[in-house]
């Protein structure tokens, strides 16, 4: 042991100096690409406005130039301040009453809401499911099919739902089909993506099994892959189902369905209380999603291990 | 059932430059145990591999009876693996189903594409199946997770898998190189028992010598893609074993192989 350190062999020596080369490499790559990110921030901070500086009226009527943030900062507060509702504890009922004054118009567009998101989910799983496989680089059949599946999920998931719905609005008419429909080409587009991701991760073993037994392609990803899966197919879909919900309390702007035409109505009108009423409702539904489709997902990694 | 040979004329597989396998021929005669032998690397798991169809080979033939299995497609093809079912050094299992299903998967190449996706298995196929299973002293294990089950009960599921395809032929590429010399014993127990009641022709790649010669009728040794012995274990002498793995940098061989013939090695 001493005799070895004592006179490092020549393999050692080697070693030590292609790993003090490795890290001067490594060093210089850290400082480069950091300089890079901070430049690239720098600049496309610039290009966006955030430097920029306004004119503002300070209280004793004079003008100055100021900082476009700072400047703009407490209007945000006068917005805010604009949509809290007077509430006074005596008359704390009528004042509640009068701040959700249409409970029951919200109350029917927020079921049509999450029910907007269920539809568009299940049908995004199936779609982003079936491309899925022919989408990952270790099952795919063939490269064409590799390709053009990969292509289908891009452009499905690349388009903004709000988009999607425009056109949809404008072939099918206004309602919560054009909303659904919208919102289950975009889903099946990133579920598609994130499933297939998670097929490349797979043990190959088990389909190699299925092969050599006289097994199909359908055969090898049915007994292969979708028992490995599962488990993340799951999660990820409850995910996206909460992800949904918050699309598609938005795409009735654009006369989707849902309650997003009640913020467009809000927006327009200038009724700054029912926006807070909106927000209110929206951010009560999506944390209880999140909260039951945590449980659920929970449990279902827990009972993953028997499907 | 008819008796054919697998008969093997020039075949070769190339991955870039190196060949893996190289212009083998070889004739076996149905219900012979078959052991092949060889260095890492030799082209062992690939002519198996080949045999199957689980790759295609650059050149030469294989053949069966009177049908040339390396131009067989579709659901021809799906047919012949059926019929020489393989079983992996690694179990090749799907460990997140039960036993039985896994034994079922043997039975996918006669089914259609809707009772396949559906899992819809008859009860005379399950039948076959517990009846495998049964044989190999795994039915208490049948509703089990497959991932549970040791190696050496994983590697017997992988057996009952391959005798519910009725085949003609089993190819074991390395089924004990993961396991104990218990477990080693029972599978390879499983293969004689197979291939004595059934009359099945087993082919099996093996790394220790002891076994092949205890198991194998016929000892067939590869080294850089060729076959370069091919006879009874009484024929494998240690001179032949030497040549087959290169005794250069090894301070020891195993000594129930080596105790007589080994120089001894000089280092630089």
């Amino acid at each position: 042991m001493t005799a070895a350190l004592a006179a490092p062999s020549s393999a050692v020596l080697a070693f030590e100096r292609d790993f003090a080369a490795h890290r001067a490499r490594a060093r210089v790559t850290f400082v480069i690409v950091s300089l890079a990110l901070v430049m690239a921030t720098l600049l496309t901070a610039d290009f966006s406005g955030f430097f920029r500086v306004t004119q503002v009226t300070l209280a004793d009527g004079t003008r100055a130039e100021r900082w476009v943030i700072l400047a703009g900062i407490p209007k945000l507060g006068d917005y805010i301040a604009k949509t809290i509702p007077e509430i006074r504890w005596s008359t704390l009922v009528s004042d509640l009453g009068e701040w959700f004054w249409r409970w029951r118009i919200w109350a029917d567009l927020l079921v049509e809401t999450v029910l907007i998101a269920f539809m568009a989910t299940v049908m995004g799983l199936a779609g982003g499911f079936v491309l899925s496989f022919p989408a990952a680089r270790n099952l795919a059949p063939a490269r064409w099919v590799l390709w053009l599946s990969r292509r289908y999920l891009e452009i499905a998931r690349t388009v903004p739902e709000i988009v999607f719905a425009l056109i949809f609005v404008f072939c099918f008419g206004v309602g919560p089909m054009a909303g659904v429909l919208a919102i289950a080409v975009h889903t099946a587009g990133s579920l598609g993506k994130l499933y297939s991701e998670v097929n490349e991760n797979i043990d190959m073993r088990p389909l190699e099994g299925v092969k050599a037994a006289g097994g199909s392609w359908f055969d090898q990803i049915r007994y292969g892959a979708v028992p490995q899966i599962l488990p993340n197919v799951i999660s990820y879909t409850l995910l996206r189902f909460e992800i949904n919900v918050r699309a598609s309390s938005i795409i009735g702007y654009v006369g989707a369905g849902g309650l997003g035409q009640e913020l467009r109505t809000a927006v327009a009108l200038g009724e700054h209380t029912d926006l807070s009423a909106l927000f209110v409702i929206i951010f009560a539904t999506v944390m209880l999603i999140d909260w039951g489709s945590e449980k659920l997902r929970h449990r279902i990694i827990g009972l993953g291990r028997t499907l | 059932m008819e008796q054919h040979i697998l008969s093997l004329s020039g075949l070769g597989r190339s991955f870039g430059s190196t060949r893996a396998v190289d212009r083998v021929t070889l004739d076996i005669p149905p219900g012979q145990f078959v052991g092949v032998i060889g260095r890492s690397g030799a082209g062992k798991s690939t002519l198996l591999r080949l045999i199957n169809r689980l790759i295609d080979p650059t050149e030469g033939q294989i053949r069966f009876g009177g049908a040339d299995v390396t131009a067989l497609k579709g659901r021809a093809l799906r047919n012949w693996r059926r019929d020489c079912a393989m079983i992996f050094q690694q179990f090749n299992l799907v460990e997140r189903l039960d036993v039985l299903t896994n034994v079922l998967v043997g039975r996918l190449a006669d089914h259609g594409f809707a009772s396949s996706m559906l899992m819809r298995f008859s009860d005379a196929e399950r039948a076959l199946a517990i009846r495998a299973l049964d044989r190999l002293d795994l039915a208490p294990q049948a509703m089990q997770r497959a991932g549970t089950l040791s190696g050496g009960q994983q590697q017997r599921v992988a057996i009952a898998r391959a005798l519910v395809q009725n085949p003609r032929i089993m190819l074991a590429d390395e089924p004990i190189a993961s396991l104990d010399p218990g477990n080693a014993t029972r599978v390879m127990e499983a293969l004689r028992t197979i291939n004595r009641e059934d009359g099945i022709t087993v082919l099996v790649n093996l790394h220790t010598i002891d076994t092949a010669r205890a198991y194998c009728d016929r000892i067939i040794a590869m080294r850089a893609g060729r076959v370069y012995f091919d006879g009874t274990a009484r024929q494998l002498t240690d001179d032949v074993l030497r040549d087959i793995y290169g005794s250069e940098g090894l301070p020891a061989f195993d000594p129930s192989v080596t105790s007589t013939a080994i120089r001894p090695v000089v280092t630089a």
